[in-house]
């Protein structure tokens, strides 16, 4: 199990935690890892916490990110960080909402795909697969503005690492 | 076959299976978290019906099966409750169409009202398992079903919980086969359950269990990972996947059908192990089946009843820790949108201090702050009986103030026969029904149902009118509140009937708000639909108000 990617999306419902992790499920697939994603999601539509997990890999075995586990953690709502926090792994990566600044995206919406270019950054999935992916989530209408969320994302999460934004 | 692989929920994976087992017709009732299935079904092509609740699908669908055509019914956990009536005969008959019944259970209760686990109904009914572990097994455990459905004319249950449902894991699909062509083969001795035909079919029942049992043990679904002898572990369904994975070193099995267990499979993975575990979910019903089986097979500590399991827990009863678990902290708890019309209702009942028998949807969340305004929540329906319990023997003073909260889909569900009660028995002060009429199942996801007037693909149908179904039980006291009309008082409206000794039911209606955009666009194309074909003549609603 030491080659799984462990990943946790968190927020609040409405905000597109589900459909970020779909995306990221759905490129790691394609990019032709096993995947598991999971979540629980009765509740998710009135408002409260909602969290998702992927995992990919050689061989996946449980669907659940395992406590203090997770390599990337994902959040888009400030007051879910500390929540959430405890999933992270010590030397893992969090990307939080303050990644991007209220002005930055054309449309609030897309911040779940702003922030998940962010991970992508860090995630060894090539970008056709995550573009694909996004295509494959989203109403056509909605392409364009989120491709330029995503590229925003993978460019900010780049600046911060110190590395050189494209 | 790789472009055949394909992502899919343990949802998704069961209706895929269903299209290519052939299935000429999908039932159930929505509830998280088997919703996705019959909504997927329909979306892959293949015909699925909601019904008004999970005891009459199981009937229709027992139906489509005596026709000879495969047929699979849908629910949660508590939905089986509902349709063990027709089960446990069910499991008596000769079904000549295969039949799966898949019961979702909520271990951990993320949306439900309790966490029983329905492998006791497996044993109880006396009706063939299976308890896939991800989508892969989940699709091809669905087919499997059939064949052992169609091989011994039984139903199977697909047991399936919250996490298998909607994880999504990756599947390789099979070959699609088409079910036989519906015919009627009259066989009364196996289809009529009077005693005289029920006690051979009873006992027909026991020898198709053994004979099962036999297939089981012989060619079952299971999984064998050769291991150190010093730990032996078995699990089922998705507990099987965190055993492997928090004791990759032990020797595993784990198996597909969990009744009737494969017995002297697990005796023989006994024999060659120093420590025996088992490790499953919920009730231990399969630790307990070893047991009595003369197995020494080690059970895990009464708190892991409780919830789920995973990875970290697994661990924890291996390595028989029983330090505190720590609390995951508490995230935000759902609540009304806002713009839901159910607010105005619990401010209301909040303001008048009611006493609130509340029932299951959305509108439970009326419990929560700011409202505070439930009193009882058990099961679907059970507003109207425990509101009518309490009116009869409450002081006059508080029973007047107790009122049924009842939701649209909820009350086609189990609310119908409710309202007969409170006919026939009406207490001494009445009664007030209240129903939320938000005209779409919207706890589960925005399904349709009988009283929207639009089937599960959401065209237009036959529409059940509550206002003229409650006068025609004989309530004088019908209001029906459009909750859009800004000069309503609906505090005076309720506060009047209560002061009388009346029954009166009030609908409270505006549609959801989440689904109202949607029932628009419904609406749009269905008058699309009706203006491109001519006028059929017949007026397709049965009781529009």
């Amino acid at each position: 199990m030491d080659t799984v990617k462990n990943i946790v999306i968190a927020g609040l419902g409405g905000q597109g935690v589900l459909t970020a992790s779909d995306m990221l499920a759905e490129a790691a697939f394609r990019a032709g890892f096993d995947v598991k994603k999971s979540e629980l999601h009765g509740m998710s539509q009135r408002g409260g916490s909602v969290s998702s997990d992927v995992r990919y890999g050689a061989c996946v075995l449980s669907p659940m990110v395992p406590e203090a586990q997770a390599d990337v953690l994902v959040v888009l709502e400030a007051t879910q960080v500390e929540i959430n926090r405890p999933r992270l792994r010590p030397d893992g990566v969090l990307i939080g909402p303050e990644l991007i600044g209220p002005e930055a995206l054309a449309n609030r919406k897309s911040l779940n795909v702003a922030l998940l270019g962010a991970a992508s950054a860090v995630l060894d999935i090539p970008e056709e697969h995550w573009l694909a992916a996004l295509h494959a989530n989203l109403a056509e209408r909605l392409h364009k503005v989120n491709e330029q969320a995503f590229a925003q994302g993978r460019a900010a999460a780049r600046a911060r690492a110190g590395g050189q934004p494209h | 076959m790789t472009e055949a692989r394909q992502l899919l929920s343990g949802d998704e994976a069961v209706a895929l299976a269903a299209l290519h087992a052939g299935v000429r017709l999908g039932t159930g009732y929505p509830g998280t978290p088997s919703t996705e299935i019959l909504e997927t079904f329909d979306r892959l092509g293949g015909r699925a019906q909601w019904s008004p609740n999970e005891k009459v699908a199981l009937e229709v669908a027992l139906g489509v099966a005596f026709a000879g055509a495969r047929t699979l019914v849908t629910m949660k956990h508590v939905g089986l409750n509902v349709a063990a009536d027709p089960l446990f005969t069910a499991a008596y008959t000769d079904l000549a169409g295969g039949l799966v019944v898949v019961s979702a259970d909520d271990p951990g209760m993320a949306s439900s009202q309790n966490e029983q686990d329905n492998r006791h109904y497996a044993r109880a009914a006396g009706v063939p398992t299976l308890e896939p572990a991800d989508s892969q097994q989940a699709y091809d455990y669905t087919r499997l079903a059939f064949a052992i459905s169609e091989r011994w004319r039984i139903p199977v249950l697909l047991r399936m919980t919250t996490r298998v449902c909607h994880s999504k894991t990756v599947v390789h699909p099979r070959a699609s086969e088409t079910g036989a062509e519906p015919t009627f083969v009259r066989d009364i001795p196996a289809r009529v359950m009077i005693p005289a035909y029920a006690k051979p079919a009873h006992e027909r029942l026991r020898a198709k269990l053994a004979e099962i049992a036999a297939w089981n043990e012989a060619e079952g679904p299971f999984a064998l990972d050769a291991g150190d002898a010093a730990l032996g572990i078995v699990s089922t369904g998705v507990s099987a996947v965190h055993a492997r994975e928090a004791a990759p070193q032990a020797r595993h099995l784990s198996f597909g059908m969990t009744y009737p267990l494969p017995l002297e499979r697990i005796r023989a993975f006994a024999a060659g192990v120093e420590r025996l575990v088992v490790i499953e979910e919920g009730d231990p019903v399969v630790c307990e089946a070893l047991r009595a089986a003369g197995l020494p097979a080690e059970g895990r500590p009464e708190r892991y009843r409780f919830g789920e399991l995973d990875v970290a827990r697994v661990r924890r009863i291996l390595a028989g820790d029983d330090t505190p678990e720590p609390v995951p902290p508490k995230g935000k708890p759902p609540e009304l949108c806002q713009g839901c019309a159910h607010r105005l209702v619990f401010e209301a009942l909040r303001d008048l201090d009611c006493i609130v028998s509340g029932d299951i949807g959305c509108y439970t969340l009326g419990v929560l702050p700011p409202f505070s305004a439930m009193d009882t929540c058990v099961c679907m329906g059970a507003s109207i009986g425990v509101g009518l319990g309490l009116r009869h023997v409450l002081p006059e003073e508080q029973a007047r103030r107790v009122v049924s909260v009842i939701g649209d889909s909820t009350f086609v569900h189990s609310g119908l026969t409710g309202l007969a009660e409170m006919v026939y028995n009406p207490p001494p002060t009445g009664h007030l029904v209240m129903i939320l009429d938000n005209g779409t199942t919207a706890m589960t996801g925005l399904q349709e149902h009988p009283g929207t007037g639009r089937a599960l693909d959401h065209s237009p149908t036959n529409q059940v009118c509550y206002e003229a179904l409650a006068r025609a039980l004989g309530i004088a006291d019908v209001l029906v509140v459009d909750m859009t009309d800004k000069g309503l008082s609906l505090k005076d409206l309720i506060a009047e009937r209560l002061a009388r000794s009346e029954l009166s039911v009030i609908i409270t209606r505006q549609p959801c708000v989440l689904a109202a955009p949607k029932i628009r666009l419904y609406d749009k194309a269905a008058a699309a639909t009706c203006a491109a074909t001519p006028e059929p003549g017949a007026e397709p609603r049965l009781a529009g108000g």
